[in-house]
């Protein structure tokens, strides 16, 4: 089997190469790193390091700074609640709590430990006149309740189980 | 040209191209209170103190504030009292306030203006979330729950030194200052010179403290404790006595070492001396053969380890020569031990340095024979200073002792190490007896202010072009021309430290903005007050050459190597393993050096290559970190077949030959 | 390269467009398109092709009967998915695929109405049958924001039949650089992202810095919660910025600008990508634009979740791949900005409205809003109100002509409406303050609003009617604020994180006369310390509802009571006598035994001991316990 992190080494390689390795690209350099590992590893930043010619202190400080970037491996359904204003006015906390207690997360832990579901808070989708919104696999879901949001995740457990049965047969 | 003045608190005051108008500021004598502005690095605005009212623009930080002509600043009103107050409070909410068992406790700039406003209660919340205390590294303490976050560490380890080990990491109230990934202090590329420790104005950066050992030391009546003193320490320990910076104080360090219990008191001066010779030497003979120049002095531990991680393939034209600290250490042990018939065991080096580097540098595994090291222990200035003060001696009114024999006999060119150039300067005057036959020349031209100074000094029929650089930021810059061809030198004096040890991370931090000049002039007097300024002519070093050391005896006494840190992972990564049976396997190495030299392009090619004719299934493919051979790279290894200087066509080559 | 000119790609378009007997506008914007817009869409396509005519896409402009086209975001996302037919205008609203049939046979084919699917009249109940009779669109004026919901985003030759890029070619061919800056500033626009400086002069103090490179920014970073402005402007006619960029370029003498957009708008983000590729092969970007000697090249940059990112300086170190922490000004970006060039940094909106000012004339625009702040205002209006969605509306406009006229009234918890009776209108993000009915009348404009503690900001209007409680609505902007604050000075990192606090106590019940006033002079503090605009204006929530609503305040703090009820740590549970039948329930439920009583006797809770969970109504089948 592949190692996970070398199998996609030769796209960091072509990355490198398509911005130039020019240090001010650091940040498309790591979204593009991230789009393929959906995560960004830390061999691979140390590696970015050295052909960016930058510290990795440098490269770790920006990796935290900005709040898409996570050095832990995410779900492979991403669920973004929108807590904006007017969200928040419509009770997106509802939701929000309605998802953790269906899924065992918590403020510290967003990513279910069988790594289905990653459960975000964004700032605002813009998708204001539909409040409360909510994200889930860069679908937009308006006017939700916990009840429509966890037939929704209930759903895609479903499909998950049928796909282990159908392996394991 | 039309003079130009401010109004600060109604007094007027001219503007003589100031950076900002803080320093103008300062010329009203008002010092107002600062975290993060330090005028060697670069301004960062962060902690508002230093916010003054001016008219017509509100108040503004006077920082990065640019002074201007007819501006009329107040720095004391009701609400910048409140302000500053107030950030102060902040501050001390999320900070450990157990300022009696904290180790900066009395230099503590928090505690200082804490008392200068006169913040008397804290009414915020207590937090408490703190990254953990770190002391994995052997020169370096970290305590994140003392960092205010100004990020002067961050700014001088980057700007000054080139290293940037340290950096913020997240982001709002949950801010660090770490190093990369989080990782131990000790496992990092930090060199150990200090100088974070030296900006930090709280108790986040402390050198380790070995103050407890050496004293459980002295407490041993079956030990023989005997100390060095580093040159630059003797310059500078009396201001935390109350001296200005460049006062000598050696006779009553002495004394006061005595009191301790030291039971020889000696100068690393002594070993200094024989490092000239040595180095010199060696100089001498590489300039003859004209082989790996330009010679690099290596007395500056924090220098080697920059070298060795940075710059391992000049390694080469590193001198050999340990450093006094360490020539010391050696020289001692095997000579006191027959002296005095004891074991090593029982004998233990103390060295009192400015620097942290070189409480790193005694642990290292060269330095040691069987498990006992040549140095024991290493104090900084502040160390000495905090046990003498533990003692309860009265520094001042100590009467001055002097050095013990042999090794602390000293000439002025031993002392003068702590500058810098002082290290070029005192090698040159040995050099030029022997190209000048006999004749000693003064040499003037390596001393100065700059950080980076370049001379040519004709000897005789020689001229050498010598170069001295401090701060490692400046010695990267003219190693990367060295490399490039455009400059090139005999000789190269690195310190890490901006103007030599005399203002290593072990040093006291002073409000003195002339402190640096000043300790240089105090060590250029001792030198002055000397007989001998030469190191050859040290009488007790003539002898014990002549009595002791001979070349194989020295060699391994005061000679050393070095090692290549350039891996930055110790592991290859395989890439891609066959499907079938291997029958090309081929690594190439990715590490920096290489990658300069255009491994990465090598790699995507090769890999192409092998694509296109159908071998991928019969070829395993991995990535290494660093061969080791970084001045002949780029390298592949090809089925066993190392390639260096490697090119595609040798690689193809060497692929097409194997089938 | 020899490019058609405009006036032949107008014509070309009109051309084209005439052969089609009606144009099916659906509106493609991210609200309408997480509503099925494109099953929609699509649905058309099948339909109109089941009945043997032909509809083509847009861009292609084949030969066909009808014309099918995508917008940007029309604004009243509250009513999508909206279908807008053309000539006549026909709007319809929360349609669904399953209607589409009906549309195609009785209104493109019969030219009949469907009135279940036209907006009705508040009062009169008559169906409205466009959008010029439709108070919500009718009281805007729609400047900026003219083309967008209009026109194809895709569509680079749509924007040129509206004379899109005339004002730029002008701009770099006809007009000086200085010439250029005059007339910005006699347009009197005002940075529209919450700054208000004036444009025309930010523009001329970077026109004068003599250096041979020089940017132009985009700031795209829109990341008030409740503020979607800018994401329609991008989503919707992205050409009318690249236009306002080289016009901005052309005025200072730059080469190359960036427009730097949220990651969390990837619609805007795909739009732009595509706008720029069609502007580069008509000749309007890269080398020798529109056949001149200028060069200006576009690159776009996607934000990675930092809303500090949206003030200048953090957005140009994010740029330069550093962490988004804002730098002291002086020296401001005019001077010394991107890379240390001159940089001209530009809100979306303000960049937008660059040529449409130019188009009517610079007077023209000066003469619409008020005496200082000229020109139209995009606003997103949220919150309880009756209708919400995206609005434009001139400078001086009153908050009643904009909750009651176009917004239809406050619209309470149970669902009534209130007409004007909102609590407080907070205006301006986390960053503004908030308006109470003292300013219903106000004319709204940069200066009024700052006199009485507010701000215009970047736009967000969200409307909270009677039963909000404000210290809730104060602490959710200090939380957001919070979590964004860069972490670089002590005031803002610190300070908002204990003003975070304060607030967390006087919502729980800990809070004391002390942490009132600890809070507001923090909150003074925070304000005038802070190192950038992040800092400086977070504490803008706190002091403007403490101004306003000290009466709420003091009622949580002393008498441990929140007055709407909706702060759980202070709710007061208590049995109805009357109604309890004293069957025990709660009393065994509670976790603390805080309720007591006996058969014939009405059960009572020990307010001393209840912790204020809600087990105890959500217990009880009488629903004898209320809060």
């Amino acid at each position: 089997m592949d190692h996970p992190i070398a199998s996609k080494f030769d796209r960091v390689c072509q990355i490198l190469e398509h911005h130039q390795r020019n240090p001010h690209k650091l940040i498309p350099i790591l979204q593009e790193i991230q789009a393929e590992y959906l995560y960004l590893p830390e061999e691979i930043m140390t590696f970015v390091s050295t052909a960016l010619g930058l510290s990795t202190s440098a490269i770790y400080g920006v990796a935290t700074f900005y709040s898409h970037f996570t050095l832990t491996p995410k779900g492979k359904n991403v669920i973004k609640v929108c807590d904006g204003t007017a969200c928040h006015v419509k009770k997106s906390e509802g939701l929000i709590q309605a998802i953790e207690k269906e899924l065992g997360l918590n403020a510290k832990k967003r990513t279910t430990d069988d790594l289905l579901f990653t459960l975000e808070t964004v700032a605002c989708l813009g998708a204001c006149g539909l409040a409360p919104a909510v994200v889930l696999n860069d679908q937009v879901h308006g006017l939700m309740t916990p009840e429509s949001t966890l037939k929704l995740i209930r759903e895609i457990k479903a499909k998950e189980a049928e796909v282990v049965c159908n392996t394991a047969v | 040209m039309k003079k130009m003045y401010a109004t600060i608190d109604g007094i007027q005051v001219p503007i003589e191209g100031e950076k900002n108008l803080l320093e103008v500021i300062r010329k009203a004598n008002i010092e107002l209170p600062t975290f993060c502005y330090h005028s060697d690095i670069s301004v960062y605005g962060a902690c508002r103190m230093c916010m003054v009212e001016i008219e017509g623009r509100g108040l503004q930080p006077s920082c990065s504030t640019a002074a201007a002509d007819g501006m009329v600043v107040k720095t004391n009103t009701r609400e910048i009292r409140n302000l500053r107050k107030m950030i102060v409070e902040l501050m001390l909410a999320h900070h450990d306030q157990n300022c009696t068992t904290c180790p900066k406790s009395g230099e503590c700039r928090l505690q200082e203006i804490a008392q200068q406003l006169g913040v008397s209660k804290v009414r915020f919340k207590q937090l408490a979330d703190f990254a953990p205390f770190d002391d994995s590294s052997d020169a370096i303490v970290r305590d994140p729950s003392k960092c205010v976050l100004c990020g002067d560490c961050v700014r001088v380890c980057s700007e000054i030194q080139s290293v940037g080990v340290l950096d913020f990491a997240r982001r709002g109230s949950a801010s660090t200052v770490v190093a990369c990934f989080d990782k131990p202090f000790g496992t990092v590329e930090c060199v150990n010179c200090g100088q974070c420790v030296k900006v930090c104005p709280v108790g986040a950066l402390t050198p380790k403290f070995q103050i407890n050992e050496v004293w459980n030391a002295l407490h041993d009546s079956k030990k023989t404790v005997v100390v060095q003193i580093a040159p630059a320490v003797r310059v500078a320990v009396g201001e935390y006595f109350g001296y200005k910076p460049g006062t000598a104080t050696t006779g009553q360090i002495i004394t006061a070492l005595r009191m301790m219990g030291f039971d020889q008191v000696y100068d690393t001066s002594f070993a200094a001396d024989l490092t000239v010779l040595q180095e010199g030497d060696e100089f001498l003979e590489r300039y003859g053969k004209q082989q790996n120049l330009p010679q690099f002095t290596s007395c500056c531990p924090a220098w080697v380890k920059f070298a060795e991680q940075y710059y391992p393939d000049m390694l080469p034209n590193l001198s050999t020569c340990k450093s006094p600290q360490q020539m010391f250490g050696s020289v001692c042990k095997d000579q006191l031990t027959k002296m005095l018939n004891i074991s090593r065991e029982d004998l233990v080096v103390v060295s009192i340095m400015p620097c942290t580097a070189k409480k790193f540098e005694a642990k290292r595994p060269e330095f040691k024979e069987g498990n006992n090291p040549d140095v024991d222990f290493v104090l900084t200035t502040k160390e000495l200073s905090l046990m003498v003060k533990e003692q309860g001696i009265d520094f001042e009114k100590l009467e001055p002792g002097s050095f013990d024999l042999p090794f602390g006999f000293k000439t002025g060119a031993g002392v003068i190490f702590g500058n810098s150039g002082g290290v070029s300067e005192a090698v040159l005057r040995y050099a030029a007896s022997k190209l000048n036959h006999g004749k000693m020349i003064d040499v003037k031209e390596l001393r100065g202010g700059e950080s980076t100074r370049i001379a040519e000094i004709k000897i005789g029929e020689v001229t050498l072009r010598l170069a001295v650089v401090s701060g490692l930021a400046n010695a990267r810059k003219l190693i990367d021309k060295i490399r490039r061809g455009e400059e090139h030198f005999d000789l190269v004096e690195v310190m890490a430290c901006c103007g030599g040890c005399i203002n290593g991370g072990g040093q006291p931090t002073s409000s003195d903005h002339q402190h640096v000049s000043k300790r240089a002039k105090g060590l250029q007097d001792q030198d002055k007050m000397l007989q001998f300024h030469s190191a050859q002519e040290n009488p007790y070093l003539q002898e014990l050459m002549r009595d002791d050391l001979t070349a194989e005896k020295a060699h391994h006494l005061l000679h050393t190597l070095y090692q290549n840190r350039k891996r930055i992972s110790l592991e290859d990564i395989m890439i891609r393993k066959p499907s079938a049976e291997t029958k090309i396997s081929m690594k190439i190495c990715l590490g920096t050096s290489c990658f300069l030299r255009g491994a990465q392009t090598l790699y995507t090619q090769l890999n192409d290559y092998i694509h296109s004719q159908g071998l991928d299934d019969v070829t395993e493919v991995s990535a290494s970190f660093c061969n080791e051979r970084c001045q002949k790279g780029p390298v592949v290894i090809i089925n066993g077949n190392v390639l260096e200087h490697c090119t595609f066509e040798r690689a193809v080559a060497e692929l097409k030959r194997i089938q | 390269m020899q490019h058609s000119s405009l006036e032949e790609r107008k014509q070309h378009y009109h051309d084209c467009m005439s052969q089609y007997k009606a144009k099916i506008v659906i509106c493609g914007g991210t609200g309408c398109i997480a509503n099925g817009a494109m099953d929609i869409f699509h649905r058309f396509e099948a339909v109109i092709a089941a009945k043997g005519l032909k509809a083509t896409v847009a861009l292609q402009k084949e030969q066909a009967d009808y014309i099918l086209s995508k917008s940007g975001c029309q604004g009243f996302c509250q009513m999508g998915p909206l279908v807008t037919l053309y000539p006549q205008g026909i709007f319809y609203v929360h349609v669904k695929a399953d209607d589409v049939e009906e549309i195609v046979e009785k209104t493109l084919l019969q030219g009949e109405l469907i009135p279940r699917l036209l907006i009705h009249d508040d009062e009169t109940g008559e169906p409205l049958p466009d959008t010029a009779h439709i108070p919500f669109y009718a009281k805007q004026e729609r400047t900026t924001l003219k083309l967008c919901g209009m026109i194809d985003a895709q569509d680079i030759d749509e924007y040129i039949a509206h004379d899109g890029y005339t004002m730029a070619r002008k701009a770099v061919l006809d007009m000086t650089d200085q010439e250029v800056c005059q007339a910005i500033t006699a347009s009197g626009l005002r940075g529209r992202g919450g700054g208000g400086f004036p444009t025309g002069r930010k523009w001329d103090l970077t026109r004068v810095q003599v250096n041979d490179t020089k940017y132009v920014i985009c700031n795209g970073d829109e990341g008030d919660p409740g503020a979607f402005m800018d994401r329609c402007v991008m989503e919707g006619n992205p050409h009318s910025v690249l236009e306002g960029m080289i016009i901005a370029a052309k005025a200072i003498g730059a080469n190359c600008g960036y427009i730097y957009v949220r990651a969390e708008y990837p619609l805007a983000v795909e739009r732009l990508k595509l706008a720029v590729k069609a502007a580069k092969e008509a000749g309007f970007l890269g080398e020798q634009i529109f056949g001149s000697t200028m060069n200006f090249d576009m690159i776009i940059m996607e934000g990675a979740g930092a809303f500090v990112c949206g003030e200048e300086t953090a957005l140009m170190a994010s740029i330069e791949g550093r962490r988004g922490m804002p730098m002291p000004k002086p020296p401001f970006p005019a001077v010394k900005g991107l890379f240390g060039k001159p940089t001209v940094i530009n809100n979306v909106e303000t960049l937008a409205t660059v040529p449409v000012a130019m188009q009517m004339g610079v007077e023209n625009y000066a003469a619409k809003g008020t005496a200082k702040s000229s020109g139209t205002k995009t606003f997103a209006l949220t919150g309880h109100v009756a209708h919400t969605g995206l609005i434009e509306v001139p400078f001086g406009t009153t908050l009643r002509e904009i909750i009651v006229d176009i917004g239809g009234g406050v619209i309470n918890d149970d669902g009534s409406n209130c007409g004007a009776d909102f609590k407080a209108v907070q205006i301006g993000g986390p960053s503004g303050g908030c308006l109470t009915q003292e300013h219903l009348d106000m004319p709204l404009d940069y200066d009024n609003l700052l006199s009485v503690g507010a701000m215009i900001g970047s736009g967000g209007l969200v409307v909270m009617n009677q039963q909000t409680c404000l210290i809730q609505i104060a602490r959710f902007f200090m939380q957001f604020t919070q979590n964004e604050s860069c972490g670089k000075c002590v005031v803002c990192r610190e300070g908002t994180r204990q003003m975070l606090g304060l607030l967390e106590d006087i919502t729980e019940g800990r809070a004391t006369k002390e942490s009132l006033e600890l809070l507001e002079e923090l909150a003074h503090v925070v304000k005038i310390g802070s190192l950038c605009g992040l800092g400086k204006t977070a504490p803008n929530p706190v002091l403007s509802t403490m101004k306003y609503f000290r009466d709420e305040y003091n009622a949580h703090v002393f008498d441990k009571k929140c007055p709407t009820n909706q702060c759980q740590a202070l709710s007061c549970y208590q049995v109805v006598a009357e109604l309890c039948k004293s069957c025990g329930l709660c009393a065994k439920k509670c976790p603390v035994n805080a309720i007591s009583g006996a058969k014939g006797v009405p059960y009572v809770i020990d307010q001393d001991v209840c912790i204020k969970c809600g087990v105890c109504m959500e217990t009880c089948k009488f629903h004898a316990i209320v809060k």
